[in-house]
């Protein structure tokens, strides 16, 4: 059937009026961009987790308050704790009647009921919260560059506070935690799929191009591997941490953790492509044409089996950011203060806290969101990675 | 069920009127059958030919609709006129719904089909009887015993032996041809009154292929049924045809009977198909001033390859037999000479080419090969470092034009590659040398820079062909190089390399399983069989007066061109047996 899709005219005559540009010329990766493109949601995955990573990096410039403080708002002695999630509203409508554009946030006070000494929080009519871009907000270090304390948005008057996706249990802003969350879970991720591929790309490439006895032997290494049952070794090592070790130890510690299992998969999928690749009759021609044996694998075979590494990698990605999730969900892998989503979803373990507060769960969103999107992207990855297969 | 249709008269069966089967729609739709009309007669064959995208099987699977999406039906009538059977009526096939109860009772009941590959078409995981059981009891009104008292029946009329036992195997313990002979007894379960045969010698041995092909014939005979039988071989349609049907880029263009297809025809694409055919019937060498040298460029010695068996896990010895896939091999070729390495799929010939240019190491004999310099070299025992001067002289034209290009490189950079590791040429003259390459095959210079995505077949040949030119070779190792091709590609290529021959004082190995580019292009000829070398001569001689019984069961299963020749039907056969036990 195909070869009657593929081509109805033969094309006996090279057809040299074609442009330059054209899918004549086109490369592999320009042949993988146009199949990649036709994916939509693919595609729209992509955008999502270019956001997510951007997010992830401007994390100080993006949220508008610090994710560590209890928020207290001018005048008022304590932080609200359990403060529900506030929408943004574009216009106002003063008591006169009018509505103008300004964008702002209704205040919500909070009472106690006096017999019950539950805590409710009601909308304050008398009182606006105004909205607006590049305000002055917390001092930070903008990519370690410079000093500023310029936000994307917040409060037009410093000083004053709105919680979009809620506060904790500490009357602390959730939108900018979540923000904040994201930076050490994602860039983990990134991390650790690195360190997964150079352990992967070395030991399937060397089990996949000698093949033999060495083969035998790093593949009976690697089931033995994929056998451990994950969870318990990663509660067993992680446990192995020591507790007083500062943010930053912990984190490379938990990335080298997870990325120690996760080269498994990536060694397999490289030695099988480089198997097949081996008996590939433009191997043999490259051989006879007299190159070496590393011009031949640097040359001949890894360009090929490039993108179906980036595809794989991008599914390996999610793997590690709910590696990561469930460790520190564990309460094993980071640690408060550190932020990341496990240890904001942490917070929703107690059952009191999530009847009294649900917007805790939304770091558990933030999670599906990414993965979800990475995974999607991944699979438009693997189907464009060979543009000649239909 | 028909009412704006005039009752075709009965000797017509199926009589497809402007059918129109397009991929997609719109201005974009690939028009793969576009309007193509032809009528099939009771009891007759109808030879549908074509080259590779000319809509011939899509035209077939329309019949049945059967044509993967996207592709649908989009016009067109397809009248199958059962009025001579009981009960039988006249049905416009292409007004029934795909998936509608009445396709589905025509399918197999009333128009059956066999494919191109019998080993995807019939389930690995179920026994061949279960596979002609199941058939029958979906179509007929029996029950279990009888279904496959039928089956076993059935398989006797396909000539597999022992067919009380046979229908209780698997389908991997069959052979290729008794595949095939297992998908025709599965296609005749329903006594259907229409045979659809894509390609279903393709895949096969010509000596297979001649059994399956008369096979077909006497069951046509004796069921009556009409057979519309696709392929892309002239040769086939000589040997079967009552009526003709040429395409090309899905039109019908030419629709008659055998005879006038093949000796009177008007159109001139036919014209070039037959010619193409009957052009391999002679010898290119006999025309051409050849000048074959008395030096012996290489000197094959007793060559063996013996594949170890392997044991199990734990040390047992059943896991695979050693497998001698060359035996005792020897062959001279002369400078200047073609020699042709000739045989069927298994006979070691693809082995033998792998082992003269060390692809493959040898177990056992010597490979003497005289040098440029007129050093000998033993190719057998040579190191990695003499192996690349010899690499530099013996070259490799492959088999597959796809799988040879790497699609991650241009085309400049493949055929420079053999230039550039080994310090001949770089930079500009590397580009210049490329250019003069290219031009040598018949390319523009402007291919450089593309893609080999960009290049049919037999384009992509010619690029593999100035790759191994690349070097100045003396000597060219051609595995299969035009098998791979359409018929009217392929004695262009060979002209080609015959006129390289001429220009640039070359000598050439070809491996073929196909008589005729063998006869057309080689001077002397050895016929391979089981891993042996079973007779060597002159060309004309293998082709025309072969003497071992093997050489002349080949040769006679080769299908001819002219319809009145039934070459097929009289052709010799052979059992390894009768040679004396050498095929044990």
């Amino acid at each position: 059937m195909s070869e009657s899709t593929a081509s109805t005219a033969p094309a006996v005559q090279v057809n040299m009026a074609n442009l330059r540009g054209g899918i004549e010329y086109a490369s592999q990766w320009t042949l993988m961009w146009l199949r990649f493109k036709k994916h939509r949601l693919a595609l729209i995955s992509m955008y999502i987790v270019l956001g997510l990573y951007v997010m992830a990096v401007f994390s100080e410039f993006l949220a508008p308050f610090n994710p560590e403080d209890a928020l207290r708002a001018e005048g008022e002695y304590k932080a609200k704790a359990y403060h529900p999630p506030q929408g943004i509203h574009l216009f106002y409508t003063d008591s006169k009647g009018n509505t103008s554009f300004n964008p702002h946030v209704t205040v919500l006070k909070e009472q106690v009921d006096p017999d019950t000494l539950k805590k409710t929080y009601v909308r304050d009519a008398d009182r606006k919260i105004d909205v607006s871009f590049f305000v002055h907000g917390f001092e930070y270090n903008f990519l370690g560059l410079f000093k500023t304390d310029i936000h994307f948005f917040g409060p037009t008057k410093h000083g004053e506070v709105f919680y979009l996706f809620g506060s904790d249990r500490n009357g602390r802003d959730m939108f900018s935690r979540v923000i904040y969350g994201g930076r050490f879970t994602l860039s983990l991720g990134l991390i650790g799929v690195v360190l997964s591929v150079i352990l992967g790309l070395i030991l399937g490439g060397i089990s996949g191009y000698y093949g033999g006895k060495i083969d035998w032997v790093i593949q009976r290494v690697t089931e033995f591997i994929i056998s451990l049952p994950t969870i318990p070794i990663w509660l067993a090592m992680a446990a192995a941490l020591p507790k007083d070790w500062p943010a930053h130890y912990q984190y490379m510690a938990v990335t080298v953790i997870i990325s120690l299992i996760g080269w498994t998969s990536l060694a397999r999928v490289v030695r099988g492509r480089l198997l097949a690749m081996r008996g590939e009759v433009f191997v043999v021609a490259a051989q006879l044409d007299g190159c070496s044996e590393s011009r031949v694998i640097f040359r001949h075979m890894l360009p090929s089996l490039a993108s179906h590494i980036i595809a794989a990698v991008t599914l390996a990605i999610p793997m590690m950011v709910l590696a990561e999730t469930s460790l520190s969900f564990l309460g094993l892998g980071l640690q408060p203060p550190a932020i990341s989503w496990g240890v904001l979803l942490k917070e929703a373990q107690n059952i009191r806290s999530i009847a009294a507060a649900p917007w805790l769960f939304v770091p558990g969103l933030a999670v599906v969101i990414a993965v979800l999107a990475l995974n999607f992207m991944g699979d438009g990855l693997r189907d464009a990675a060979d543009p000649y297969s239909h | 069920m028909v009412d704006n249709v005039n009752t075709p008269s009965s000797d017509i069966i199926l009589d497809v009127r402007n059918l129109k089967t397009y991929f997609g729609t719109g201005d974009k739709a690939v028009r793969a059958v576009d309007d193509v009309s032809f009528q099939m007669q009771r009891g007759k064959t109808l030879c549908i030919v074509g080259e590779s995208g000319s809509g011939k099987t899509v035209a077939a699977r329309s019949i049945l609709q059967i044509v993967d999406p996207p592709g649908r039906i989009m016009g067109g009538q397809m009248i199958y006129n059962a009025t001579g059977e009981a009960g039988g009526s006249v049905v416009d096939l292409a007004q029934l719904h795909p998936r509608g109860k009445e396709i589905r009772g025509i399918r197999g009941h009333d128009i059956a089909m066999i494919f191109q590959e019998p080993m995807t078409s019939l389930s690995p995981i179920h026994t061949i009887g279960n596979q002609i059981c199941e058939s029958i009891l979906l179509h007929q009104n029996v029950d279990k015993v009888e279904a496959r008292a039928r089956a076993i029946e059935l398989l006797r009329r396909v000539e597999i032996p022992n067919p009380g036992v046979a229908i209780d195997k698997y389908t991997f313990e069959y052979s290729g041809g008794m595949r095939q002979r297992a998908m025709i007894a599965m296609a005749l379960a329903c006594n259907p009154k229409i045979l659809i045969a894509d390609e279903p010698t393709t895949a096969l041995d010509v000596t297979t292929q001649a059994e399956i092909l008369a096979l077909i014939k006497e069951l046509q005979q004796s069921y009556g049924m009409a057979v519309l039988f696709i392929t892309h071989d002239m040769g086939v349609v000589a040997e079967i045809a009552d009526e003709i049907g040429v395409m090309l880029n899905g039109k019908m263009l030419e629709f008659g009977p055998a005879e006038q297809i093949f000796y009177s025809s008007q159109n001139e694409y036919t014209g070039r198909l037959i010619d193409s055919v009957r052009k391999l019937e002679t010898s290119a060498r006999r025309t051409r001033n050849t000048k074959v040298s008395e030096r012996k460029l290489l000197e094959v010695r007793g060559v063996s390859k013996i594949y170890p068996g392997r044991k199990t896990f734990l040390g047992g010895s059943k896991a695979a037999a050693p497998f001698k896939a060359l035996d005792n091999v020897s062959i001279d070729l002369y400078e200047g000479e073609n020699l042709g390495i000739v045989g069927e799929s298994g006979s070691g010939k693809t082995t033998l080419g792998n082992c003269l240019i060390r692809v493959l190491s040898l177990t056992d004999g010597e490979v003497l090969y005289r040098m440029g310099d007129g050093q000998i070299v033993d190719l057998a025992k040579s190191g990695k470092k003499e192996l690349r001067s010899v690499h530099k002289e013996v070259r490799m034209v492959f088999q597959d034009p796809f799988a040879s290009l790497n699609p991650r490189m241009t085309i400049g950079q493949i055929v420079g590659e053999p230039l550039l590791v080994n310090g001949i040429a770089k930079g500009d003259e590397l580009r210049n040398r490329v250019a003069d390459l290219l031009a040598t095959v018949g390319m523009p210079p402007a291919a450089m820079e593309r893609y080999p995505h960009a290049f049919s077949g037999g384009q992509r040949q010619r690029i593999g062909i100035a790759r191994a030119l690349a070097l100045n070779p003396r000597l060219i190792i051609a595995d299969e190089a035009t098998s791979a091709l359409d018929v009217t590609l392929r004695s262009q290529i060979l002209d080609l390399l015959l006129d390289l021959q001429d220009k640039l004082n070359l000598s050439f190995i070809l491996i073929s399983h196909d008589i005729g580019v063998i006869r057309y292009f080689c001077d002397r000829v050895a016929v391979m069989y089981k891993g042996q070398i079973v007779e060597t001569g002159p060309a004309d001689k293998i082709c025309g007066a072969p003497e071992h019984p093997y050489t002349k069961a080949l040769i006679s299963a080769v299908p001819g061109t002219h319809p009145r020749d039934k070459r097929i039907v009289n052709r010799h056969r052979y059992t390894g047996d009768s040679a004396g036990g050498k095929a044990a």
